[in-house]
């Protein structure tokens, strides 16, 4: 027989211990919430690469390692240092192994009416608005990771912007994880909820303090109203040894406006989730990712852009820059449901290698159901171009430096998107530092 | 400056260069002509370091150096310049970006300090007004849409940036309009200098009329058969190459 799963028993054993720890936490609707996520966590197992969705991304190791629960731990503000965002000026808010850390957080500037908090405290203050949303996008019967996370449900940001208010400042979301003794896992969980006609940008950031072997398994909602306008970055900067799991669970109302972009430069091994559902007319909807892997790291993105409704129009370039065994997987499915007439769907991934012995399997997945529609995709593989890299070196400009200016070329379709310049000029700085650590690019290379 | 003793060079097998013997001294202006697939742009890609290019025998000597041992970049530090006969486009990296970063790893090179965004702003809208470009270039990405008379106006352009001490320009007229020939003859020629040397590669008097060469050379089928002073370039024009090649052949050349 054809083994699908692995018995997920050894990361679920420790639910026992995590459910009496909840304590004060325990209100009885999340608590239902997390019961359900830990049935369908026990049903779903941990997928092996003899299912379809994970069939090059292996991920059995994570049924044998018995990861702990992280625990809080203290953190200097100062080792936050290389992961903070200089001039975007809203509120930060700073989460120690998937634990909100007031200390380490701050307020930023927001529009009255603008919640940016602890989902933990939201939970525990009773707020309806939670439980309005929470649990309501994800899909913790389907997605094995979703639903572990839905079992351990306990922190993560609660992001709200009432009806027509417009945050221009972008509201940084940063877990971090630091060293500990044995690996350990955090199951981050964001809630966004942007009401009709809200404008929010939001900073979506991942990061070691140290390297390590840990495990991140985040999950984030988000629900965007009517005409909502939404820029929603995630960066993913784990230590090189970590395994950083994410899906993102998105819900567009009609004339909604959103764009995700998704930056993966750190994890041994990464696997993000975008789920897109455009579920009102005329929504417009960008779904962007661009990552690196060197050495021997693994990076799957899968996708899915989802038009259930007329009118609709997506936009996806998803782009990889791959260095020494690096492997990566991508997976686009664009569903075009019946009566989703006149779609305007696009999308294309491009990667880029700098080593023969990197490795690229990519996959567009196109399930049309409406006849009035127009999809397009495209996939390639390509190197950087020999006469370009000339041109540079002849008028100066090293060997090493001419490969990074070209790489952030080759980036560029994907971080001019981001909508916010100091944040958008920082995550390009983000992205070109991350290029000395790769084989091909270093300098002197 | 550059001395040239039987440069012999191939790509993919096929022999281009077949020993090539050219001295520039410095202050002088030389002009190279030749036919179509004569090797002119192979050999400035050669003297620039293209590395498509194996050059199988023969040597290059700039400023007392062997030029052929340098990577590139370390030639253009040291003062070498191709403005190419086809610029590159280069989408998504910024015009600006690019050229204060060749200036500056070249003024590094010189020992000089780094030019900020301000100084460079400064300099670089000096230069722009020489050569009458819109500024808007600036912003765009390197070459990327630009029109043929653009690029190549362009290339004129990062030369006054850069300040090379040798220039070697590869057919820049072909593709300007009458008037910008003259103003980009006109950004040349303010390049020029005592310390300075420029190699034109052109198939047309009309360039030498602006850009006013002190010597002429005949490059065909690899070698340099023919050199003289400025009016070897009408007599080429009166005549076309094959008259040329049949008279030097049979002079015994
Ligand atoms: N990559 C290549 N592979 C094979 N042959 C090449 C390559 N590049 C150049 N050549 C050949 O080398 C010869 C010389 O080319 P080169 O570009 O130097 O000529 P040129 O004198 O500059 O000509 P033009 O006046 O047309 O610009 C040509 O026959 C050309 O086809
Ligand atoms: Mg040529």
């Amino acid at each position: 027989m054809r083994v699908l799963k692995e018995d997920p028993e050894a990361l679920l054993s420790r639910f026992a211990a995590f459910e009496s720890g909840l304590n004060g936490a325990k209100t009885a609707w999340a608590h239902e919430l997390r019961r359900a996520g830990l049935g369908h966590a026990r049903e779903l197992g941990i997928p092996t690469t003899r299912n379809e969705e994970w069939r090059y991304t292996n991920v059995a190791r994570l049924a044998k390692d018995a990861f702990e629960l992280a625990a809080p731990a203290p953190v200097a503000p100062e080792a936050l240092k290389p992961f903070g965002f200089s001039g975007l000026g809203g509120p930060r808010l700073v989460f120690v192994n998937g634990h909100f850390d007031a200390q380490l957080s701050s307020a930023g500037e927001l529009p009255k009416g603008v919640v940016a908090e602890s989902l933990k405290a939201r939970i525990a203050a009773g707020d309806a608005r939670v439980q309005a949303h929470l649990g309501r996008y994800a899909r913790q019967a389907e997605h094995p990771f979703v639903a572990l996370n839905t079992a351990f449900l306990l922190d993560g940001a609660f992001v709200f912007v009432p009806k027509g208010v417009q945050a221009e400042a972008p509201i940084h979301l940063l877990f971090v994880t630091t060293e500990s003794a044995a690996p350990a896992v955090s199951h981050p969980r964001n809630l966004l909820v942007f009401e009709d006609g809200a404008r929010a940008q939001v900073v979506e950031h991942y990061a070691g303090l140290s390297g390590g072997a840990y495990f991140t398994n985040a999950v984030t909602e988000a629900a965007v109203g009517a005409g909502a306008n939404v820029d929603h970055t995630k960066l993913q900067q784990e230590s090189l040894e970590a395994t950083h799991i994410a899906s993102a669970e998105i819900r567009l109302a009609r004339d909604a406006r959103y764009a995700n972009h998704s930056i993966s430069l750190g994890g041994k091994l990464t696997r993000n989730d975008v789920n897109a559902k455009l579920d009102g007319e005329r929504v417009e909807c960008t779904v962007n990712g661009f990552y690196i892997a060197n050495a021997a790291q693994h990076v799957d993105n899968h996708t899915i852009v989802d038009h259930a409704q007329p009118h609709g129009r997506s936009y996806e370039v998803y782009k990889g820059v791959m260095d020494d065994e690096a492997v990566a997987v991508f997976n686009g499915k664009i569903f075009v449901r019946p009566g989703a007439q006149k779609t305007d769907a696009k999308q294309d991934n491009k990667h880029l290698l700098l080593s023969r012995a990197a490795e690229v399997q990519t996959k567009p997945q196109l399930e049309i159901f409406a006849d009035d529609v127009k999809c397009t995709h495209g996939a390639t593989v390509g190197q950087l171009d020999k006469n370009a890299l000339f041109y540079l070196r002849a008028r100066g400009i090293g060997r090493g430096e001419a490969l990074r200016l070209l790489t952030l070329a080759f980036a560029e379709d994907v971080l001019k998107e981001i909508g916010h310049e100091a944040l958008r000029a920082d995550v390009a700085e983000r992205v070109h530092r991350r290029m000395e650590a790769t084989t091909a690019l270093r300098s002197g290379a | 400056m550059l001395e040239i003793k039987n440069l012999q060079a191939r790509i993919e097998g096929k022999q281009i260069l077949k020993g090539l013997d050219l001295t520039i001294n410095a202050g002088e202006v030389h002009a190279i002509m030749g036919p179509n697939g004569s090797g002119k742009s192979t050999l400035a890609q050669v003297l620039c370091g293209r590395e498509e290019y194996e050059v199988t025998g023969g040597s290059a000597t700039y400023l007392g150096k062997d030029l052929l041992e340098l990577a590139p970049e370390e030639r253009a530090r040291a003062g070498v310049f191709l403005a190419f006969q086809y610029p590159v486009e280069i989408p998504g990296v910024g015009n600006t970006y690019f050229l204060r970063t060749a200036l500056n790893a070249i003024r590094a090179h010189r020992g000089e300090e780094e030019l900020d965004a301000m100084d460079f702003l400064e300099l670089t809208r000096k230069k722009m007004k020489l050569l009458k470009m819109d500024e808007s270039l600036l912003k765009r990405s390197v070459n990327e849409g630009f029109s043929g008379g653009e690029k190549k106006r362009n290339e004129i352009f990062q030369m006054a940036v850069l300040e090379p001490k040798l220039a070697i320009l590869d057919e820049t007229d072909s593709g300007l309009d009458i008037d910008a020939l003259k103003i980009v003859a006109d950004g040349v020629n303010s390049l020029r200098a005592p310390d300075r040397a420029i190699l034109v590669v052109t198939h047309y008097q009309r360039l030498l009329d602006y850009i006013v060469p002190d010597f002429v050379h005949v490059l065909y089928q690899g070698r340099i058969i023919r050199s003289g002073g400025k009016e070897l370039a009408l007599e080429l024009e009166a005549k076309g190459y094959a008259d040329v090649e049949e008279q030097t052949a049979k002079a015994g050349g």
